[in-house]
Order: structure tokens, then C-alpha cells, then sequence
């Protein structure tokens, strides 16, 4: 066993990476809760994603129109469970699981054909001389442009959110879904916009998985990341930065199990893949136990001529 | 335009035709799906719903129905009782292999001891298994609120790298030439799952599975346990009033869910699949997600939408080797039934009824 093989540089660098697909689906997540919805597939949508930004950029050889792809395709299949929710008033739950179910399969049908191709490279942001900048410039200004996205993605969100009008409308129909409707906000087209949000970040995340970090399609390689992502939307409290916060927690603990793999730690391989899953219930355990900040409508179904 | 309006009471009549009028769709669409992929849509789909029951080697499929069947039953009945009081256990197939490990771990320790008090035992350890990985979001719910969909779903990922860590491991053939997988538990007969009646797919965990489906039914119909779960489900505030003690009420549905699963995990490993390998799994604790709902969380309803079920699994096997179709498409369709099924709902509940614009806009 040889701990020195692991650099703290290079692990931070690489928990960035690794908290990326995270950070973009709880993201995403956070604002469909935050619009008072909650949608377990997460898991399927980004699955999906990454079969869609997969084929898209084998097919055109530029992994940007796959990540541009990932994110349509996400965001068609949550149209599904839009409609299941929204439309057919069908408990959210079920739906979600549906949602789910439904993306493992049409991704495992879709990139049949693509299973052990390599896909095009997506070149890092050029910073210039910053990368040269030790410690820092690896772990800052030498990401792909993905991470930066979720970074401003998260930025972006929060700013939504908290300071405009538009924020302000989807966290009323979210907490109370009866009051927004009765001042005249359409409550459920604006729950569908944010469903297909969230579907596109997933998708995203999906396919900076297949594009990125494996990079390789293999079925059912999301491997719970979704839910991972769920359940980080929870211990977050529905505030973006923290969703930023936990996603790095993640990142860290996956990539510093992913080195004590490589440097031969004398735990078997098995345990330090599972403690991804361990630690998330327990984070979820400690943080959970503070309900109060859950959006008030969350998973309730609406309609309006009740 | 059209309107929706509530049903004073759920229509009785849409409750059983909803999941009629979803197989029917799935049909359609999955016949669609079909011909997209190139395939006859028509003789796909005879293929996976004719050709077991009826075709020529239906004597081969037919006991297959049972096999496949029952383990779906026995979980979905298990996640019924839950989903009916609005407790979510989406980590069946964990709990399945935890029931697999427990049970033919109990088995191999005894090896090559032959007693007949050795299967009544892995029975146990099988149920106790499964039980046990299912206390742990029961547990966590109601000491600490935690959210059980996450924490059983989370710990479907740590049985599964259990499961290799044990066929790689402690459970491995010292006898396998080096490759992962426990011994057969087949060629072990204290510990086999044998069927009752040579040829005909019926072995205990069949039988388990149908007295499970009664168990539950009397449980709903006529036991105060059952009227508590109904009520939780259907008005918590008036269940909350009523007295009724929901972590109790928790701590069972999920420990019996838990418990049937691992029992289904157990049959399986000690019958149908034989050993412990990182294959075991095959995705039955999802797929009962599908048979319970399909079945209405009625104890009948999910005895026929896990034969159901079990057709399209064993007509897929064999429309992917007569027809090429892809294993992936049969989950899509499988997928697909849910979602026609939870969109037909909305009919149990809610009428259509035509309005003239004006009221429309009075309205939404």
C-alpha cells in the first residue's frame, strides 16, 4: 500500500470532475422541488442523457452537440412524467419510479450498438498561463468547460431564485400551490418548465458521466448517481449552494476511494465502492432530521378545478 | 375543450379495466417500438404473450411462469401493504440479495452436512436477511425522519457490492477452479429448492408466494393491521386522530416487505439460480415495483399482474432468441406498462367532461 501515490492536488482536481454530474442533476432537481414537484427519475433522465449526448457525439464527432443533445433528451423523457404528473394527475411518486424504470431500458436499447467506442474528446478550457499557477492552477483552470457550467449553473439558480420575479412565482407555487393559482400564476405550465429544467440538467450530467468522466457507454452506468443526487437536494435544504457543497463531499469521498483502489489499500475493492452509498445515508441521517425548509406543496398534486 | 372533474367515489369499473386498458396499450405501442427496431410487430408480440402458454414448447414455458413468477408476487405483496400506507420501500432488490446471501450462506455452513433441519433454517436466515437490510430505512425513518426511498434504494448499491464481495470471497467455491459464484446449491440436497411436482415450476417459494397473497388479502380485508394501513394511506390526519401508531405501523410494512423479499431472494438462490454469483440478481425487486401497481396493491391483482409479468419475461427470452429482439426492449416494454397504467388512472378518479371555452377560462 502505497498512501503516498495519492496527491492532494490532484484529488482535489479530481473531486471537482467527480461532483460535476451530481452537481448538475441536484441542481436541476432542486429547482423542480423548489416548484413543488418531486421527481424520482433523475436516475432515468440522466441515464438517458448519457446515452443520447453519447450516440450524438460519436455520430458528429463534437462532444459539445452531444452535451447539447444530453440536455434535449432529458428534457423530452421528463415531458413523460410531466404529463404522467401534471396532465394525468398521477401520484409523483409512481411516476418517478416509472420515469426510471422506463429510461434504464430505452437507454440500454438505444446504445446497444455503442457499448466499448471511444467518444470525440471535449479539449479543457485554455486559461493560459493561470494553469501554470501551482496548486491552484490544476485544480481551478485546468477543468473541461462542464465544470465551470455547473458552477455557473449553481450561480445562475440561486440568483433566480432569491432575486427575481421569477424565482419569487416558482417558489410560491411550490410552497402553496393554491394561493399562486388564486393570484393568477399558471400553476402548471410553470411546474412543467421546471420538470423539463430539471430534465435537461440531469441529461447533462448524464452525459458528462459517458462523455467525461468514464468516458465509455455501458449500460446502466449512472449506477445511482441520480439518486445520489436526490437525496443531496434533501440534505441541501433546497438552497443551491449547499447542493454545491454536499456535491463536492461526494466527489471527494467517490474520488478518494477511487485512489484507494489504485494504491492498494488492503480494504477489498467492494467496501470502497459501497461507502459512496453508506456515507449518503448518513449525511442523510444527520442533516434530514430538519424537515422545515421543505417547499409546502412539495409532492402534492394540483388541479385546478377542485 | 375538455374538463376534469372529480369522482365523487373512484369508479370500480375503471379500477379493473385501467390495467386491462394498459396492457392493451403497451401492446400497441410496444408493437410500434417493434417495428421500429425492425422486427414484425405482429408476431413479436404473439411471441411473448401467445407462445408461452400456447405455442409449441408451451409444456417447457409453462412451469417457467411459475418460476419467474412467484418471487414477483412474493415482493410485490410485500411493497403493496407498504405503498397502500404511503411507505415506500424502493429497495426490494436489495433486500432480495441480502435474503439470497443470509439463505444460502446459512446453507453452505453446514456443507456437505446433510439434515433436514438444514432448509427450514436458510428459510429463516433468508427471511432474516432481507428483514433485517429493510430495518435499517425503517429504523432511520422513525428515529430520525429519514427519507426511506433514499436510504432503501442507497442500499440496493451496498448489497450489490456485498454480493460480489461474497462470491468473490467468503461464500466462494473452494472448489470453482478460481471463478467467483458459491457452490451449487442444486448439488447440495438439504439446502435445494426441489421442486414438488417434477416439471411443473412449483416449488416452495410458489407455494410461500400464494399463501403470502392470502395472508395479505384477509390482512386488508378483514384485520385491524389492514384497516390501519388503509387509513394511513388514505387520510394520515384521520389515522393520526384515530390513534393509530405510524412507526409501529412502519417498522412492520417494511420489516415484512423486507422479509418477503429476502424469503423470494432465498428460493431463488437455492432453486432456480442454484449459487451465488455477481449475476444473481435479475432485477425482480424493481420489477415487482411494476407488478404491485399493475395489480392495483390487490393482493389478486398483483397475483395476476405477476404472471403477467413473468409471460413477458419468459416471451422476451424467447422473442430474443427466435426474433433478435434486444433484452433492452422488453424492459422498455415492461417500463411502459406502468406508464400507461398510471396515465389510464386518472379515469378511476376524474370524469372528462366537454366545456365551452367560457367555462373553461372561468375555471383554470
Amino acid at each position: 500500500m502505497d498512501l503516498s501515490a495519492i496527491s492532494p492536488v490532484i484529488l482535489i482536481a479530481g473531486l471537482i470532475s467527480s461532483a460535476t454530474p451530481i452537481l448538475l442533476a441536484a441542481t436541476g432537481e432542486l429547482v423542480v422541488e423548489r416548484a413543488g414537484v418531486l421527481n424520482l427519475g433523475v436516475e432515468g433522465m440522466m441515464i438517458t442523457g448519457a446515452v443520447c449526448g453519447f450516440i450524438i457525439a460519436v455520430n458528429t464527432g463534437s462532444p459539445t452537440t452531444g452535451f447539447l443533445m444530453a440536455a434535449v433528451g432529458g428534457a423530452v423523457l421528463s415531458l413523460l412524467f410531466a404529463f404522467l404528473t401534471q396532465v394525468a394527475l398521477a401520484n409523483q411518486v409512481a411516476s418517478g419510479l416509472a420515469l426510471t424504470l422506463f429510461g434504464l431500458g430505452i437507454s440500454a436499447l438505444m446504445g446497444q450498438s455503442y457499448v466499448g467506442i471511444k467518444p470525440p474528446q471535449m479539449p479543457d478550457v485554455n486559461f493560459g498561463p493561470l494553469t501554470d499557477i501551482p496548486i491552484i492552477g490544476p485544480i481551478l483552470f485546468n477543468q473541461d468547460p462542464i465544470v465551470y457550467l455547473g458552477l455557473v449553473l449553481v450561480a445562475v439558480v440561486w440568483g433566480v431564485l432569491n432575486y427575481t420575479r421569477a424565482g419569487l412565482v416558482l417558489r410560491a407555487v411550490g410552497e402553496n400551490h393554491d394561493a399562486a393559482h388564486a393570484l393568477g400564476y399558471k400553476v402548471k405550465r410553470i411546474r412543467t418548465l421546471a420538470i423539463m429544467f430539471g430534465g435537461a440538467c440531469a441529461g447533462l450530467g448524464g452525459a458528462y458521466l459517458s462523455l467525461i468522466r468514464v468516458p465509455q457507454w455501458t449500460e446502466g452506468m449512472t449506477a445511482g448517481v441520480g439518486w445520489i443526487a436526490l437525496a443531496l437536494v434533501v440534505f441541501a435544504s433546497w438552497k443551491p449552494w449547499r447542493v454545491l457543497l454536499g456535491a463536492y463531499l461526494f466527489g471527494g469521498i467517490d474520488r478518494l476511494q477511487l485512489n484507494l483502489q489504485g494504491a492498494g489499500v488492503a480494504i477489498p475493492v467492494e467496501y470502497l465502492a459501497m461507502s459512496p452509498y453508506i456515507v449518503t445515508i448518513i449525511v442523510l441521517v444527520i442533516l434530514s432530521a430538519d424537515k422545515s425548509r421543505a417547499p409546502g406543496s412539495l409532492g402534492r398534486i394540483f388541479n385546478a378545478s377542485q | 375543450m375538455i374538463r376534469l372533474e372529480k369522482r365523487p367515489q373512484p369508479s370500480r369499473a375503471f379500477a379493473v379495466a385501467a390495467p386491462l386498458l394498459a396492457v392493451l396499450a403497451t401492446m400497441i405501442f410496444g408493437g410500434l417500438l417493434f417495428a421500429v427496431l425492425g422486427k414484425d410487430p405482429v408476431q413479436s408480440i404473439i411471441t411473448i404473450f401467445w407462445e408461452p402458454l400456447f405455442g409449441e414448447f408451451a409444456f417447457y414455458y409453462r412451469p417457467q411462469l411459475l418460476i419467474k413468477g412467484a418471487p414477483l408476487v412474493l415482493i410485490a405483496i410485500g411493497l403493496a401493504l407498504g405503498f397502500k400506507a404511503g411507505i415506500w420501500n424502493i429497495g426490494a432488490e436489495g433486500q432480495y440479495i441480502m435474503g439470497a446471501i443470509c439463505g444460502a450462506g446459512a446453507g453452505l455452513a453446514f456443507y456437505p452436512t446433510e439434515s433436514v433441519f438444514i432448509f427450514p433454517l436458510m428459510i429463516l436466515a433468508g427471511a432474516f436477511g432481507g428483514w433485517a437490510w429493510a430495518m435499517i430505512p425503517a429504523v432511520l425513518k422513525v428515529k430520525f425522519g429519514t427519507n426511506e426511498i433514499l436510504v432503501s434504494l442507497m442500499l440496493v448499491y451496498v448489497a450489490d457490492n456485498l454480493l460480489a464481495s461474497m462470491s468473490l470471497g467468503l461464500l466462494k467455491n473452494p472448489e470453482g477452479f478460481g471463478f467467483p459464484g458459491s457452490r451449487n446449491l442444486q448439488q447440495y440436497a438439504s439446502a435445494h429448492n426441489s421442486e414438488l411436482i417434477a416439471n411443473s415450476g412449483m416449488h416452495l417459494g410458489v407455494v410461500t408466494a400464494l399463501i403470502a397473497v392470502i395472508f395479505a388479502y384477509v390482512l386488508l380485508a378483514r384485520h385491524r393491521l389492514g384497516f390501519a394501513i388503509r387509513v394511513t394511506g388514505e387520510a394520515p390526519r384521520a389515522a393520526r386522530f384515530g390513534g393509530i401508531n405510524s412507526s409501529r405501523l412502519i417498522l412492520f410494512c417494511l420489516g415484512l416487505s423486507g422479509a418477503l423479499a429476502g424469503l423470494a431472494g432465498m428460493f431463488e438462490v437455492s432453486g432456480p439460480s442454484g449459487q451465488i454469483s455477481i449475476e444473481f440478481p435479475a432485477g425482480y425487486g424493481f420489477t415487482a415495483i411494476i407488478v404491485a401497481f399493475l395489480g392495483r396493491l390487490h393482493p389478486v391483482g398483483i397475483l395476476l399482474a405477476g404472471l403477467l409479468m413473468a409471460l413477458t419475461y419468459i416471451g422476451g427470452d424467447i422473442a430474443q432468441s427466435q426474433l433478435q429482439l434486444p433484452a433492452a426492449a422488453i424492459q422498455v416494454f415492461q417500463g411502459m406498462l406502468l406508464f400507461f397504467l398510471l396515465a389510464i388512472d386518472l379515469l378511476t378518479n376524474y370524469r372528462l367532461r366537454l366545456t365551452s371555452g367560457d367555462a373553461v377560462k372561468g375555471a383554470v
